[in-house]
């Protein structure tokens, strides 16, 4: 085993869990933008905006790690991804540029004070399922001519890459209600458990669908998952998947215990996700290009997982303090304006 | 109009928009930990109020320039795809360690800066303070030395045609690095300083909140009397750098097309229309030898010319030249206006100097077009190479469609100019009110509460009032 083999599939996986660390943390406060049409009045959207507005920069951050470690560990990948998705990656920027900024200008504005609540209700739906088809149409895979995007502008438009974009936009739906239950209480609370369980429904059956036709876009993935005994080694992962998604119906409604939807929904999330990744492996761009292939060189990939080695434990150490400081429900009973 | 000129037009317009805020939250992080520490030190509440005030102007332009950050990092891969994957190896380390060492130092702690108040125990949230303002200096120093690496790279072997790197230090710590950051980083804490600056005189103009203002002008007057000088001999001391690496860069500052007579020196040109096809300067108002005793310091020296190399290696003339000759321009301004203020606070009448105020006022902005100003001058002044010398810009480029581009071009337009419109005029409603005396203190209940925004909780009370 040598560096060039092994630092590929470290940074497979760290590359995987930024994707993870912020498809959870950006998913919520993305989810509570999708809800926000559900607030009753401006001040439940005020409430709902407020459970996020000191950590959502730095869950937004996850991204921009995401993209960094593309281009420094798999920079033809990042090329050929970027590039290939062209329009969808603009709509998704554009849509976090207007989702970003209303955290702000919507506790500036007075007037305008409404245009915000959109920015960030429609920037958020609209990030949410850009985001989802880019997840999609990579899965899917992008055809490659001498380490080249072959691709047309509009190949990424399918109906799968349409369905996992509805899929993600109503799971991080469901992020934002739990995270509601966690983080509020009173109607606002209420509002968001009757949310929970008919969007627990919606996003299973967007699962199943995803799960069903994923075997079916490439071979390979079949292959993976239904040769030489594989099934009963990869089985557990949806068989989990379901059980947590029982548990979250049942944890929806039950008063008390306000952090177990959360907790439930991201251990569904890691789940749904892990699915996903096994689907990809050992390609970074399906379904030709494969981690050793995109790898950049060793002193490269070796130089940056030093740092990372150093920094990531500090970066998540004084990401939880900071949530720890902000811990507790948020009071409706605060005026903001 | 093709993809490649589409996609310059493109990077040249989200960056340019970009890299003001970055710009400004610089020197204003800095200022706030200077601020929260008079504060805690004196107890004085004008500083606490000034604190909360700058801390409103920080919070929108760092969204700001987070949400136009986020777009930047992708911009390499959406439209420079070529150079992604060529020069990632080199770029993508540097970049991560960006995230990894700056931007989530920042976000984190601003969380605590902005809605920690009373949330912590103040010398905690003094050091989320400081370490938002350090976050922005680690973040100056990573994105820097990735663009010096471009203008100078180093350290690196050439693989297939991509970039491999050889020796990380001589990377990071590339030629034009050091000079360029001291450079950028004195700009960035100048373009704060004159914005200080620039808000207290005008409110002296007006007689409003004069407590407040002659503080924040004693501090504008005093940073800039020592960093404005710096910055000139800085900015020296980069040309000559700029000469060293990049002389045809330096030949397009002072569109020096000829060779001077033999025995003469090169002029300095103080206006002139460069003309790209006759290889001359139309209408040139210059004096003799000077250029020689400013570029190389030496009397009669030379420095190359533009005809020493074909047009194809040079680039774009007259922007490079005038874009020089308005941040030169700005910088001598800002002199001028250093030296009278230090002279006239010295002579005990730097808060009764109406014109000087009236100045200040006019030279709120005049960091910014600096900055942009120079900012075209060392990037179109690279061109026509993005890996100077190694890479050509036109080789760089996405194989993606003009449409494509068109159609993001136009959307990056009407969407920065929609959010940036509304951004800069909260900003200036903010800085119209000014700093609040007794700016209600959040309130906490049993210390369980996330507090109101301190943000906010101003703006209420100001709803009040109107």
């Amino acid at each position: 085993m040598d560096m060039a083999s092994v630092l590929p599939v470290v940074w497979f996986s760290v590359i995987g869990f930024g994707v993870l660390m912020y498809v959870l943390l950006d998913g919520f406060v993305l989810g509570l933008g999708v809800l926000a049409p559900f607030a009753e009045d401006e001040d439940q959207l005020d409430l709902m905006m407020n459970t996020a507005a000191p950590i959502w920069d730095g869950n937004e951050t996850w991204l921009v790690l995401g993209g960094t470690s593309l281009l420094a560990a798999f920079p033809s990948a990042y090329a050929i991804i970027l590039s290939a998705l062209y329009l969808p990656v603009l709509l998704m920027l554009v849509a976090l540029v207007f989702r970003g900024v209303a955290f702000e200008f919507r506790f500036k504005a007075q007037r305008s004070r409404w245009l915000w609540g959109w920015a960030f209700a429609l920037g958020s739906v609209c990030a949410s399922f850009w985001q989802g088809v880019i997840l999609g149409a990579l899965v899917e895979g992008m055809p490659l001519r001498e380490g080249k995007y072959a691709g047309g502008t509009f190949d990424w438009f399918s109906p799968f890459s349409m369905l996992t974009g509805a899929a993600v936009v109503f799971g991080y739906a469901l992020l934002g209600s739990t995270w509601l239950i966690l983080k509020t209480e009173g109607p606002m609370q209420r509002n968001a458990r009757m949310l929970t369980r008919p969007l627990v429904m919606v996003v299973v059956v967007f699962m199943g669908l995803v799960s069903t036709w994923l075997p079916f876009l490439d071979s390979r993935i079949m292959a993976r998952w239904f040769e030489s005994g594989n099934f009963w080694w990869l089985s557990p992962v949806p068989a989990l998947a379901l059980v947590v998604a029982v548990l979250l119906w049942g944890a929806a409604m039950a008063n008390g215990r306000d952090a177990r939807p959360f907790v439930l929904t991201l251990c569904f999330f890691a789940l749904g996700f892990a699915g996903l990744v096994l689907g990809i492996w050992p390609n970074i761009v399906p379904p030709s290009l494969s981690i050793w292939e995109a790898a950049s060189p060793p002193e490269s990939q070796g130089f940056v997982l030093v740092g990372l080695v150093v920094l990531l434990p500090v970066i998540l150490g004084y990401t939880a303090w900071s949530y720890r400081v902000f811990r507790g429900k948020v009071s409706s009973d605060i005026s903001y304006h | 109009m093709d993809a490649l000129l589409l996609s310059r037009i493109q990077f040249g317009f989200v960056i340019s928009f970009h890299v003001m805020f970055p710009a400004f939250t610089i020197g204003l992080s800095s200022w706030l930990a200077y601020l929260e520490l008079r504060w805690l030190r004196t107890r004085d509440p004008v500083w606490r109020d000034l604190y909360f005030f700058w801390l409103k102007i920080f919070a929108l332009s760092f969204g700001m320039g987070v949400v136009s950050g986020i777009v930047m990092s992708f911009q390499l891969g959406t439209n420079w795809s070529v150079l992604s994957a060529r020069a990632g190896n080199i770029l993508g380390p540097l970049l991560s360690y960006e995230v990894l060492t700056a931007f989530f130092l920042e976000a984190s702690f601003l969380g605590v800066m902005l809605f920690g108040w009373q949330r912590v125990p103040e010398k905690l949230h003094f050091l989320a303070t400081c370490l938002v303002a350090l976050g922005t200096l680690f973040s100056t120093f990573w994105i820097l030395s990735a663009n010096s690496w471009l203008h100078t790279p180093s350290g690196y072997v050439m693989v297939d045609g991509t970039f491999r790197a050889s020796d990380w230090s001589a990377v990071v710590f590339n030629p034009s690095f050091p000079y360029r950051l001291v450079h950028m980083t004195l700009a960035a804490f100048i373009t704060t300083c004159f914005v200080i600056g620039g808000v207290s005189g005008w409110y002296l103009r007006r007689s409003v909140h004069r407590e407040a203002a002659g503080r924040m002008l004693k501090a504008a007057v005093g940073f800039a009397a020592i960093a404005v000088p710096l910055q000139i001999v800085a900015g020296d001391l980069h040309g000559l750098n700029t000469l060293h690496h990049q002389p045809i860069k330096v030949a397009a500052m002072e569109a020096h097309w000829h060779e001077p007579e033999p025995g003469q020196g090169v002029p300095l040109v103080l206006f002139a229309i460069p003309n790209e096809q006759g290889e001359r300067n139309d209408y040139e108002i210059a004096i003799p030898e000077l250029g020689s005793l400013i570029l190389t310091h030496e009397r009669g020296g030379r420095i190359p010319t533009l005809t020493s190399v074909p047009p194809s290696e040079r680039p774009p003339v007259a922007p490079v030249f005038y874009a020089f000759r308005v941040m030169v321009g700005i910088g001598l301004t800002m002199l001028i206006l250093t030296l009278c203020s230090a002279w006239s606070w010295y002579r005990g009448r730097l808060l009764q100097a109406r014109w000087l105020h009236l100045s200040w006022n006019l030279m709120l902005p005049a960091g910014f077009v600096a900055i942009l100003a120079g900012w075209y001058v060392t990037e179109i002044g690279r061109q026509p190479y993005v890996v100077y010398g190694l890479l050509r810009t036109a080789e760089a480029v996405s194989e993606i469609s003009a449409l494509s581009v068109a159609v993001s071009l136009a959307v990056y337009v009407v969407a920065y100019g929609f959010i940036f419109g509304f951004g800069i005029w909260y900003l200036l409603k903010i800085l119209r009110r000014g700093p609040l005396a007794h700016e209600p203190a959040p309130e906490t209940e049993g210390g369980e509460r996330t507090p109101a925004r301190p943000i906010s909780a101003a703006n209420d009370a100001l709803r009040e009032t109107r």
